[in-house]
This record gives C-alpha cells, sequence and structure tokens, in this order.
C-alpha cells in the first residue's frame, strides 16, 4: 500500500491542480444565477467539498467496519487518514457555506435541520480524531464504532432538505442543473474528489510511515 | 331649609377637596400641553421606528456586494488545501527523520 500511495499521489496531485486552476475560468464563464446572482458561485466549491466530505466519511466508515469485524490494521490507518480528511472538507463546507448564507439570506448561520446536522456530523469526526489522540491503548475499536455511526449519519444529512423544511436548497437542484451551471459544478466536483484522493493517499502513506516507526522502536527494545 | 343644609355642605366640601383637585388638574393639563408642545418640536418619526415596513426590492446602493464574499469563499478552500498538504508534509518529514534515526541506532547496535 506504501508503494501504491507513493506512485498515486503525484498523479492525484497532478490531476487535482489542473482542476482547482482551470475551475475559476470555467466557473466564471457560467451564468448568474437568476435569485442569488454572483454569490450563487460559491456553490461550485461548496457542494463539491460536501461530496468530497462524504467520500472521506464513507472510506472511513468502510475501514472501520472492515478493522472492526476483521481486524485489518491496515484499514484502521486508512480510517484515521479519511477521518482527518472528512474533517478538513467539512470545514470547507462550513466555512464557505455561512459567505453564501449572509448574502442569500441575510444571516450567516440558521440552526435548520441541513445546518445543524452538518456542524453535529462535523462533530462526530472531530470526536474520532480527538479518541484516536488522547483515548489510549484500545481506543482503536471505540473510535471505529463512532466511524460506522459517522457513516450513518449521511444519507441522513444528505435527504436532510428533501424530509425537513429549511432555508437550504434543496438536495434535487443538483440533478435538475442547466448544463451551464452543470459544467462547472461537474468539473469542480471532479477537482474535489481528486484532491480528496490525493490528500487520502498522502495521508494515508504518513499513517504508514508511522506504522513502520512504532515496529522499529519495538524491535529497539526489545532486543 | 333642607336645601340650603345641603348646598353649605357642598360648599364645605368643595373648600376642604377643591384647591388640590384644581391644582392636579392644572398639572395634567400643563403636561399634557407641554408634551404637545415637545412633539411638534421634534422633528418626525421614521418608518424604522414605528416599525419594520417589508420592501421588494432592495437599492443597488444598499446591497451588500457579493464579489468579496465569493473571492473569500475560494481563498478559505485554497488555504485550507494548501495548508494541510503542508502539514501532512511537515509530519511525514518528522516521521522519516525519525525512521532513519531508529534504523541508524538499530545498525549501529547490530555492529556492535
Amino acid at each position: 500500500m506504501t508503494a501504491m500511495n507513493r506512485r498515486l499521489f503525484p498523479v492525484l496531485a497532478g490531476l487535482a491542480a489542473f482542476f482547482f486552476v482551470t475551475a475559476p475560468i470555467v466557473i466564471i464563464r457560467a451564468p448568474y444565477e437568476s435569485t442569488m446572482g454572483l454569490v450563487q458561485k460559491i456553490f461550485y466549491f461548496h457542494f463539491p467539498a460536501w461530496m468530497a466530505m462524504f467520500l472521506a466519511v464513507f472510506v472511513l466508515g468502510i475501514a472501520s467496519v472492515q478493522y472492526l469485524f476483521r481486524g485489518k490494521p491496515a484499514a484502521d490507518r486508512l480510517a484515521v487518514a479519511a477521518a482527518e480528511l472528512a474533517v478538513v472538507f467539512g470545514l470547507m463546507g462550513l466555512i464557505t457555506g455561512p459567505l453564501w448564507g449572509i448574502k442569500a439570506w441575510g444571516v450567516w448561520w440558521q440552526w435548520d435541520a441541513r445546518l445543524t446536522m452538518a456542524v453535529i456530523l462535523e462533530l462526530i469526526l472531530v470526536a474520532y480524531l480527538l479518541l484516536r489522540q488522547y483515548g489510549g491503548a484500545g481506543s482503536e475499536r471505540l473510535a471505529a464504532g463512532v466511524g460506522i455511526f459517522a457513516m450513518a449519519n449521511v444519507p441522513f444529512l444528505y435527504v436532510s432538505t428533501e424530509i425537513w423544511r429549511t432555508v437550504h436548497p434543496r438536495t434535487s437542484v443538483v440533478p435538475t442543473l442547466p448544463v451551464d451551471f452543470g459544467l462547472p459544478l461537474w468539473w469542480s466536483f471532479a477537482g474535489f474528489i481528486v484532491l480528496c484522493m490525493a490528500l487520502l493517499a498522502a495521508r494515508a502513506r504518513l499513517e504508514e510511515q508511522r506504522a513502520a516507526l512504532d515496529r522499529l522502536y519495538l524491535a529497539l527494545e526489545e532486543d | 331649609m333642607g336645601i340650603l343644609r345641603l348646598r353649605g355642605a357642598s360648599r364645605r366640601a368643595a373648600s376642604r377637596w377643591g384647591v388640590p383637585r384644581v391644582v392636579a388638574l392644572g398639572l395634567v393639563v400643563g403636561v399634557a400641553a407641554g408634551v404637545t408642545v415637545l412633539e411638534a418640536a421634534q422633528p418626525p418619526t421614521t418608518a424604522a421606528q414605528d416599525g419594520f415596513v417589508p420592501m421588494g426590492d432592495v437599492p443597488p446602493e444598499e446591497q451588500m456586494p457579493a464579489a468579496p464574499l465569493v473571492a473569500a469563499a475560494y481563498a478559505v478552500v485554497w488555504a485550507i488545501a494548501v495548508g494541510y498538504l503542508w502539514t501532512i508534509w511537515q509530519r511525514m518529514g518528522t516521521v522519516e527523520a525519525d525512521l532513519a534515526d531508529v534504523t541508524r541506532r538499530i545498525e549501529d547496535r547490530d555492529e556492535a
């Protein structure tokens, strides 16, 4: 896995850089939305950031299941890497959202179902990282449970705008986007997903190196 | 006689309570007149003080500019992505230095 990550990272990072450099050009050429105007263009970074977060949370959840039921240490290391990434992309979503909201809604924040659930998911992921950092020996299994719980939250968060009345645009907006709005969105989406995969490869490699270091320390102490 | 006695009683009562009533009445009238004069001297109140009135379209000069918000959103995303990549790089450097150090210590021990 380490060797694969080493080869994978430059390719993915280069691809992500290409998408991120070209995305503003594609976004500038997109038409203005009739009611929100220019501020709607935040959507082209806001939505993909959350999608990248969801991808990271799914990797976290699946890796946690693998660790809990099959006891694979590599899966646990991947879970840690994915959890950290999920927090990073969640932070992007939580910052870009209010920048849109202050213009579109007149307030930075609204405690409606979608926004509140997004904060709760971010806090669950922060709790996962705190547990891994300060939980001590054996906290991996408990953290894996938290990781699965975080993954279970994602579908509810995604459909929250369809179930409850919120100020947030509905999720059903995305599949019905005209081509002019869809092209910049899916361009950015590709950039964020590739960036997520590149960062995941780099962060997973860091965990691999840490595990190798732990093995070496044990070898040094045992003899 | 009876009527005269009643008038006398009412006059006594009027003399007992009449002055304070007149003074009170004068005060009320004076205050009311004063308030009216002061109100007349004040500038007229605006709609925002009496109550909020909804408006359909906000004039362009009153609207919050969107461009700084869009620029801030994009800058934040870039900053977080680059910053996070930098932290991974830093941590990787530390771990690889430790790896090299421990490997050297193991090799030194094996040689000894």
